[in-house]
């Protein structure tokens, strides 16, 4: 030691005096440490704990099962079959260009499909598994199963997809699903989660739209742990979803079946209904085309010539289609009348083959004129100058109101997508539509179902059930939900005098089975299924007073959008009405050739349940007809009932 | 506080040092080490690879280290000081020149059998240096002002090289600890009143410099502090380690969620959760009560030092233990501030928990010193 010891003893004091406050400082600077600790571990604890949960928490759908559509007898119309993708897994393959190369040596995959799925391999996390091929076979399921061992990563996946196992059939029912797009979401004011699902389908038309509520069910939830990077580590917890609700419909799908079948590829619509509950039994639109083609994204190989058709077959003409009802709107003219008192049935008409109104002559079909007619026989050849006569008497807001009253110019809404309300013209609605005082020829023109006057086959049918029964019968799709019986339709009497609505079937009665009613050809003779109707052929152009001169155009000669279009109502059987029918052959020609023989056929097919004995017919029609049904056999398709085939 | 009852009238020779050890600081060091290896082991999902076992081989590496240095006499340590603290400048200036590069900065001196941070080094070199500058000047002089300039200059000399790095945690360090030297030698009050009123200057400038031609720190430096003094701002970007680092201690509650339980490391939520970060997976796993207890464990360690310091006469051995104690914990106070967020994330591991080799062996050789110095002691 080389400093004195008195020297040293004040420095190591002062060292002492030093270290002492140092050390005091640092052990403060420690109790802050604490109290900091304290403050974040005790203090605030919960919130810390509430955010690390929501850190590493999770939470991913499971996409419920839809519910799945089936016709009154429990036959599938849409289900969910498995259908397979194959994904993979980059962090799993390895040599992703390899395995690329090896998987499509093993299935086929497109040009397209293959470097779309390289780039998205490239593109996104490792651990996410990419779709490489969807829809592919079990067949290519089990060689890529096969050839695990030289595909590390690659897996197939099951999901479901939606079938529709009747086809073209009910394309215009049950309409279809398809991913879900950005439109539907901005139609939403709250879109479901479950809907951003990648894959997830949504109802886009008819059924599966309008009831997409009920079809869907609702997502399960399953919280996953992840980590920092979004990777899975494992499963927490898992609330499964609901199921959507099955739906049964009212639709006989072996008489739809029939319907489409006999309408073919004619541009044409039938509805039939069921008088007493309003229950549809079928309801068809032709042409139509296979939904299924729809679900996986049509081609546009496929969808061009769907939406290029003249016959429109992406369109339903039982509800969206709105028609000149022409001659089968002539029971809502009469009934105005007879309701009115402003004539009884017997009152007598002389028609000579015009009407002249406000120095404009309007025309009956026939040139000659039906000399002196009353109500049965006007309706029963179809006279139009006697409605003209009425039309004048009775004034057009009488008309609007009866037609109204018959369902005509209202919505009924099923569960379709795009139903048609028609129109029931009245002064005011052409005031403000189209900014035009009304005229009595407007008034002579919708006594015959012209002018401005438009219903859809629907309308039409559900009129005729209304004519047939005296009730507001009201239409009915969907027959139950889940198992539950859905309400039916108002079904409360129309409040008329029954005498004329008997006076009208009788009229409508003649109409089919009087030697001179229009549609005599169509009657059918087996006596507990006799069927009334009418026939109506509707223009779709003016004909000119030069064209009428020379004699009107045949409707054979005219370029087909300019045919008339051919109607025909019908209830059956005559004294205990079951079922109502409209028919409706776009640019048909004439309703009694055209259309009321289709009205027979599917009568009689729902009558009697399936294919009809032949003495139904008439004997001079029977060996067309068998011909017809040895045709038409062959192209109804199996059906599946529900229940059997899947346990 | 002697925990042998011996009074022994000279300093123990030869194998007997051994019995003269402090202790019960080895002890506490081996726990706190011990802590470590649990941490590390927890971190890697329950495993010893990849961090607890090299771990573990370091800490006996470093604990016959710290025997070694400890055997030595403590006054050839400090004759030993000049050498040392060059020696270290100029490794410094080597990693300046040689050094490898790092995420950004060049830190690292590859000597082949070891990675070395020779600003490790310069921690403990630094304090020898001055301890051995203070017990070699007579005490009158230490308040004037040519004796005062020069240890300044001997601690901004490695400063400025630590910065250049850039590592500013570092620096901060070795300025806080050559201070804190300063201050325990005896440096009159009136410099510390000017150098802290001139570093409240030199923050204004910082700040005023940024984004002008004669910018002071790197924009990352820049945005650190930005994070540190809002957070909130930016979660999920600059402020991401902040956030989920309090979210990890706050969720350990009283008790913690269990050994390797605790989710926000287990997950990767948390950055570099086997260096900085790996107070926050104990503060998670172990809660309030770990958390505190490490704390504890710290605050015995520097207790002990600050006691055998002020019980030894010599003034080069209090100097030196009190400087290295002084080290530590500016190690473990700024670490643990950073990670609960009251200091911005400067990059300073958790004194011999954290992973890290060099760290680990620089601080076991120190406190090898500090039980030279106490064998040694004068009796």
């Amino acid at each position: 030691m080389r400093r004195n010891r008195a020297e040293n003893d004040a420095s190591h004091a002062k060292l002492t005096r030093r270290a002492a406050l140092l050390g005091g400082a640092q052990l403060l600077f420690m109790g802050g440490l604490a109290a900091r600790m304290r403050y974040l571990q005790v203090d605030q604890a919960d919130q810390f704990r509430l955010l690390a949960e929501e850190n590493r928490i999770n939470i991913r759908l499971i996409p419920p099962a839809r519910g799945e559509i089936f016709d009154r007898n429990g036959v599938r119309l849409a289900e969910n079959v498995p259908s397979y993708r194959i994904v993979m897994v980059r962090e799993d393959a390895g040599d992703v260009d390899a395995v690329m190369a090896r998987l499509s040596r093993i299935i086929e995959i497109d040009l397209e499909t293959y470097e779309r799925a390289l780039e998205e391999l490239k593109r996104s996390a490792p651990f996410l598994p990419v779709t490489i091929v969807e829809g592919v076979s079990w067949d290519e399921v089990s060689k890529v199963s096969v050839n695990a061992p030289a595909l590390p990563g690659v897996t197939p996946e099951v999901g479901l997809t939606r079938v529709y196992p009747r086809g073209s059939d009910f394309a215009h029912v049950v309409g279809r699903v398809g991913r879900v797009s950005q439109k539907d979401l901005d139609a939403l004011e709250n879109p479901d989660q479950v809907l951003r699902i990648p894959r997830f389908q949504i109802g886009k038309l008819n059924v599966e739209a309008r009831a997409e509520d009920a079809l869907r069910g609702v997502a399960g939830t399953k919280q996953v742990e992840v980590n920092a990077t979004g990777r899975v580590m494992r499963e927490l917890d898992r609330r499964e979803g609901q199921s959507g609700a099955d739906l049964q419909l009212t639709i006989d799908s072996k008489l739809q079946g029939y319907v489409q079948a006999r309408l073919g590829s004619e541009s044409a619509a039938v509805v039939i209904i069921d008088c007493e509950s309003g229950d549809l039994a079928a309801i068809a639109s032709a042409p139509s085309y296979d939904p299924n083609l729809f679900i996986g994204g049509i081609s546009s190989a496929d969808y061009n010539p769907l939406l290029n058709s003249k016959f429109r077959p992406l369109v339903n003409k039982t509800v969206q289609g709105a028609y000149p009802p022409g001659s089968t709107f002539k029971m809502i003219t009469a009934m105005a009348a007879l309701e009115d008192g402003l004539i009884s049935p017997d009152d007598t008409v002389y028609c000579p083959g015009y009407l002249e109104v406000a120095e404009r002559k309007f025309h009956c079909w026939k040139r000659a004129g039906h000399g002196w007619v009353d109500l049965t026989n006007s309706l029963k050849q179809s006279c139009d100058v006697y409605y003209y006569d009425l039309a004048l008497k009775v004034g057009i807001e009488k008309i609007t109101a009866m037609a109204n009253r018959f369902g005509l110019g209202i919505r009924h809404d099923l569960a379709l997508s795009s139903v048609n309300s028609g129109l029931t013209p009245t002064k005011d609605w052409k005031r403000t539509a189209r900014g035009a005082d009304w005229v009595i020829g407007d008034t002579v023109n919708a006594s015959i179902g012209q002018g401005f006057m438009l219903a859809s086959p629907l309308q039409l049918a559900v009129m005729t059930a209304r004519i047939a029964t005296g009730r507001a019968v009201a239409p009915r799709l969907i027959k139950s939900r889940d198992g539950v019986e859905q309400p039916l339709g108002d079904g409360t009497a129309l409040d008329m005098n029954d005498n004329n609505l008997r006076k009208m079937r009788r009229a409508m009665y003649e109409v089919v089975n009087d030697r001179r009613g229009t549609a005599y050809r169509s009657r059918i003779i087996a006596d507990e299924w006799r069927m009334a109707g009418k026939t109506g052929t509707s223009q779709v152009r003016n004909i000119t007073a030069a064209e009428r001169a020379r004699g009107v155009t045949r409707n054979a000669d005219l370029p087909w959008e300019r045919r008339d279009h051919a109607l025909f109502v019908g209830f059956a059987p005559y004294d205990k009405p079951r079922y109502a029918v409209s028919v409706l052959v776009e640019h048909g020609g004439g309703g009694s050739t055209a259309a009321a023989p289709i009205a027979r056929d599917v009568m009689l097919q729902a009558l009697a349940g399936g294919e009809p004995p032949l003495n139904a017919y008439p004997t001079g029609a029977r060996a067309r007809i068998k011909t017809q049904q040895n045709r038409l056999r062959n192209v109804q398709p199996e059906v599946s009932i529900k229940g059997k085939d899947q346990a | 506080m002697s925990y042998l009852e011996y009074t022994v009238k000279s300093v123990p020779t030869g194998f007997r040092k051994i019995l003269h050890l402090n202790w019960p600081l080895a002890l506490l060091l081996g726990t706190v080490c011990g802590v470590g290896f649990l941490m590390l082991y927890s971190v890697a999902g329950g495993s010893f690879t990849p961090w607890a076992e090299p771990q573990i081989k370091r800490f006996g590496l470093g604990l016959a280290l710290m025997m070694g240095v400890a055997m030595v006499p403590v006054w050839l340590w400090r004759n030993l000081s000049g050498v040392a603290y060059g020696g270290s400048l100029i490794l410094l200036v080597l990693v300046a020149l040689i050094g490898d590069e790092r995420k950004g900065s060049q830190r690292w001196l590859d000597l082949g059998f070891i990675d070395l941070q020779p600003s490790e080094l310069m921690k403990i070199t630094l304090v020898m240096f001055l301890a051995a500058y203070y017990d070699w000047l007579p005490a009158k002089k230490v308040s004037k002002p040519f004796w005062v300039l020069l240890p300044v200059l001997i601690i901004l000399a490695p400063t400025a090289l630590v910065l250049e790095q850039p590592d500013l945690g570092t620096s901060i360090l070795l300025m806080a600890a050559g201070a804190g030297l300063m201050f325990l030698a005896g440096v009159h009050w009136a410099y510390f009143a000017v150098v802290i009123a001139s570093g409240i200057g030199l923050i204004t400038a910082v700040f005023q410099s940024r984004d002008t031609t004669w910018q002071l720190l790197n924009n990352y430096q820049y945005r650190r502090i930005d994070t540190f003094l809002n957070p909130a701002a930016d979660p999920l970007g600059a402020g991401y380690h902040i956030t989920q680092s309090k979210i990890a201690l706050g969720s350990g509650g009283w008790t913690g969620r269990g050994f390797m339980q605790g989710t926000q490391s287990r997950l990767n939520f948390l950055p570099e959760k086997h260096t900085d970060f790996i107070f926050t997976t104990l503060a998670e796993e172990f809660g309030f009560i770990g958390a505190i207890s490490l704390l504890g464990l710290y605050a015995l360690i520097i207790i002990f030092c600050v006691v055998t310091a002020i019980r030894n006469k010599d003034r080069f051995s209090s100097l030196l233990t009190l400087g290295i104690a002084l080290n530590f914990f500016l190690f473990f106070a700024v670490n643990m501030s950073m990670v609960m967020g009251m200091a911005p994330v400067v990059g300073v591991p958790l004194p011999l928990v954290s992973y890290g080799g060099s760290a680990m062996l620089v601080l076991l050789l120190a406190f090898g010193l500090v039980q030279s110095a106490h064998v040694h002691r004068p009796r």
